[in-house]
């Protein structure tokens, strides 16, 4: 009998470690979001003191309650650092990817329990760390996610941290990988062929690869940028740098637009790892909620594998204004049009798919279909940003932010809400609280929308992003300064709304209608096993055989709308 | 069983390519550098101590042999000579380390190690510096993949020691094999890159 312990904490179960990666990066989600609210109290009233909390912060980040730049620039780094490699990537590869893969293949685990451990504990190691930076003196990182030097190198000890803490998290994610990438391989039911797989474990596969080949290069670039900061080099440093009216002494020489390279060599197969699981959960909630098979199956495998594959193509399309030469920056601005082509073939079949289906409005399902506009707005207001032209207008305002934030909030994040909904009560054995969870999907459809919609408006009219007092110096951002304060109410709007979720999570857990194994009637294996499926390696009471397609929805001819994959054969199926 | 030493192979594999890309991103940095600064990789290089590079050049090789004996008596179920092997090729290791450590002395006492002490002269002491940061950075995380290499090593040695491998089961040797060998081909990079710039032209 195990104990306590090696069950609930240091389990090697591959579902207790996606609970715990799930809870965890819920939990880093709400603290990212929450530096964001801080923020847009500065930008809708910049100069005032916070009210009620402005006093928590400490003289040394917001004296009188009123923030400090550097408090705010501290804010800014450490939400996108948090939301990123904290929260969204964490639940979508290590809470979703744990749990729901290795059961959708009919595996009894993945096929390195330890290292799964490993995987997690490493996580949580990276997020304390990053957590704990915020106490130090000069406080946690403040130059941005993107750590560019000569900035960062001039940043407080709280930088050098962020970089430990990166390298905790991606041989966190590295090892990670290395386990989905193998189990998919290797421990697929019998029968469960490659195009029997449900799409949402190929968008798994697909961003296991992702991590495993584009992470490496941000570990060598942090670990050098460790190096220029803590023992003097200067791969990064420029000759001749001049700082706060003094030559920087040490030796130069070094390029900083080295770091972006490599960076951004990371950073944009991310965006894909970000969305891809996204992907795959929709896919799955769709084509239980419309009763149908889903549109052009093997056509959205297909993209997705070129999706990957394109996406280690495209990485000096975040370069632009970095002056580099014409006949470069065409092959990124090709490269990024081609990689737009696939993405828009998967956002069009599963619109398709939508046709001819008997629609069930759930809960997860409106979260669903609220992907599809908008990472469609997130996805299109992305083309200007590829080209270079219209990209040198639009780069480093308001305009980029409301583009990515539209990709990943109302985008993944739904979908991630989406799939919480879903696979709740695969975890639990009860069904979520529907009218909560409709509350919840209400408000939180308009306010997001409220917050990232007037960013357009914003940066077309060029106001900057990252200023510190939203760009009230500048005159030409003068008439659409305003949006600020409506910005700012419906980001605590938004927060407001979140409340619901939470107390839905704790409350379902009681009062939650029971589930049974299948309550959504669908066809892939996670929903063959009991709910919750027994611990210790157990998901299955036997061995399940697959005998058919993932998703066998309103056969002709059978009694039932839906026939699950280790069916052999259904009554009234033409033989 | 058989399913389990399949998925051990492709998992080591999967990993060996993230370490590739890996050093890789340090390769890269290597590359821009070497690209801009020509002359400073010519002279740097000159720095190095060729003959002591070309030595743990030839024992690194060695211990690759004697590590592929050790795989070998392993898949026949010899589990004395595999212990013997993956000793052997455990001290060439150490070998290199010593030798490698000796070049790091040396140049300590030259006061080249860059950073705040680093002194060098001529013209081109700025960019020397960064070819040395690349060669110290370079070799030592190499180094770091050898240590990690010996407690492996250590490990299956008192496997093997125990009598545990058989022509059943000796995927643990293998796949210390694997590794061994890939940090290996990472030095068969790093020796003509680092050491061997230009050399041609300052023979004799």
């Amino acid at each position: 009998m195990p104990t306590f312990f090696r069950r609930y904490i240091f389990s090697l179960d591959h579902k207790v470690i996606g609970v715990q990666y799930a809870l965890t990066s819920l939990v880093f989600l709400l603290f990212g979001f929450t530096l964001m609210l801080l923020m847009r109290w500065q930008l809708a009233y910049p100069g005032q003191p916070l009210p009620f909390i402005g006093g928590l912060f400490g003289v040394a980040n917001a004296p009188g309650g009123v923030m400090l730049p550097e408090f705010y620039n501290q804010l800014g780094a450490m939400h996108g650092t948090v939301m990123v490699f904290l929260g969204v990537v964490p639940l979508a590869v290590g809470g979703f990817g744990n749990y729901v893969m290795p059961l959708q293949i009919g595996a009894s685990d993945m096929a390195f329990p330890k290292l799964n451990m490993a995987s997690y504990w490493l996580y949580f190691l990276g997020g304390v760390t990053m957590l704990a930076s915020f106490v130090l003196p000069g406080g946690a990182a403040n130059s941005g996610w993107t750590a560019y030097p000569p900035l960062s190198y001039f940043a407080t000890i709280g930088q050098t941290v962020w970089l430990g803490g990166m390298l905790f998290l991606i041989l966190s994610s590295l090892l990670g990988s290395v386990n989905f990438i193998t189990t998919i391989v290797q421990l697929r039911a019998p029968g469960l062929t490659w195009f029997r797989l449900p799409f949402f474990v190929w968008g798994q596969l697909v961003t296991a690869f992702l991590l495993l080949l584009a992470f490496p290069a941000l570990q060598a670039a942090a670990l050098l940028q460790a190096m220029d900061r803590i023992f003097g080099t200067s791969f990064f440093m420029p000759s001749g740098l001049v700082y706060g009216g003094k030559v920087v002494a040490g030796a130069g020489g070094g390029n900083p637009l080295l770091w972006q390279h490599l960076f951004w060599f990371l950073a944009h197969p991310e965006v894909y790892v970000l969305i891809l699981p996204a992907m795959g959960i929709v896919v799955e909630i769709m084509t239980a909620n419309t009763r149908k098979p889903i549109w052009g199956y093997r056509l959205m495998v297909g993209s997705a594998i070129f999706l990957g594959f394109m996406s280690f193509l495209v990485w000096a399309h975040h370069m632009f204004l970095t002056g580099m030469g014409t006949s470069i920056s065409t092959f990124f601005q090709t490269t990024t049009m081609i990689i737009s082509i696939p993405s828009v073939i998967i956002l069009s079949a599963l619109f398709l798919s939508l046709y001819g289906g008997s629609i069930r409005f759930n809960t997860p399902m409106l979260f669903a279909l609220a992907f599809l506009p908008m990472f469609g707005i997130g996805g299109l207001t992305g083309l200007p940003l590829g080209l270079a032209s219209s990209d040198i207008a639009l780069h480093d305002t308001y305009y980029v932010i409301g583009h990515f934030h539209y990709v990943v909030a109302p985008g993944t994040i739904f979908a991630l809400f989406a799939g919480v909904y879903y696979w709740y009560p695969k975890v639990t054995g009860r069904l979520m609280n529907e009218t909560l969870g409709k509350i919840h999907f209400a408000g939180s459809f308009v306010f997001i929308n409220g917050i990232f919609m007037p960013m357009f408006i914003q940066g077309l009219a060029g106001m900057n992003r990252r200023l510190y007092d939203g760009g009230a110096q500048y005159a030409h951002v003068k008439d659409v300064l305003h949006w600020n304060t409506f910005m700012s109410w419906s980001a605590w709007g938004l927060g407001l709304f979140q409340l619901f979720f939470i107390v839905n999570v704790f409350l379902s857990l009681r009062t939650g209608k029971p589930a049974g194994s299948n309550p959504w009637q669908a066809t892939t294996l996670d929903w063959a096993a009991t709910s919750s499926p027994p611990l210790a390696h157990g998901n299955f009471a036997s061995a399940p055989v697959v005998h058919r397609g993932p998703y066998d929805y309103s056969v002709p001819g059978t009694r039932e709308d839906f026939i699950p994959q280790h069916v052999e054969h259904a009554d009234g199926e033409a033989r | 069983m058989v399913q389990q030493k399949e998925s051990v192979t492709l998992g080591m594999w999967v990993f060996l390519a993230q370490e590739v890309m890996f050093f890789g991103g340090l390769f890269m940095a290597y590359l821009l550098y070497r690209v801009w600064y020509p002359a400073a990789w010519a002279e740097g290089s000159q720095e190095l101590d060729v003959m002591l590079g070309g030595i743990n050049t030839v024992v690194l090789i060695g211990s690759s042999l004697t590590m592929a004996f050790a795989v070998r008596c392993a898949q026949l179920g010899q589990n004395k000579a595999t212990r013997n092997w993956l000793l052997l090729t455990l001290v060439l290791g150490l070998v290199f380390v010593v030798i490698k450590g000796f070049e790091y002395y040396h140049k300590f006492e030259m006061h080249h190690i860059p950073g705040a002490d680093f002194v060098f002269h001529g013209p081109n002491a700025d960019q020397i510096q960064i070819f040395l940061s690349l060669y110290f950075m370079m070799t030592g995380l190499h180094a770091l993949h050898m240590l990690i290499g010996f407690g492996i090593l250590a490990w299956i040695a008192g496997m093997a020691h125990k009598g545990r491998f058989s022509p059943e089961y000796y995927s643990h040797v293998e796949m210390a094999g694997l590794y061994w060998h890939f940090v290996d081909i990472v030095w068969i990079f790093l020796f003509p890159l680092l050491y061997l710039v230009d050399r041609v032209h300052h023979v004799g």
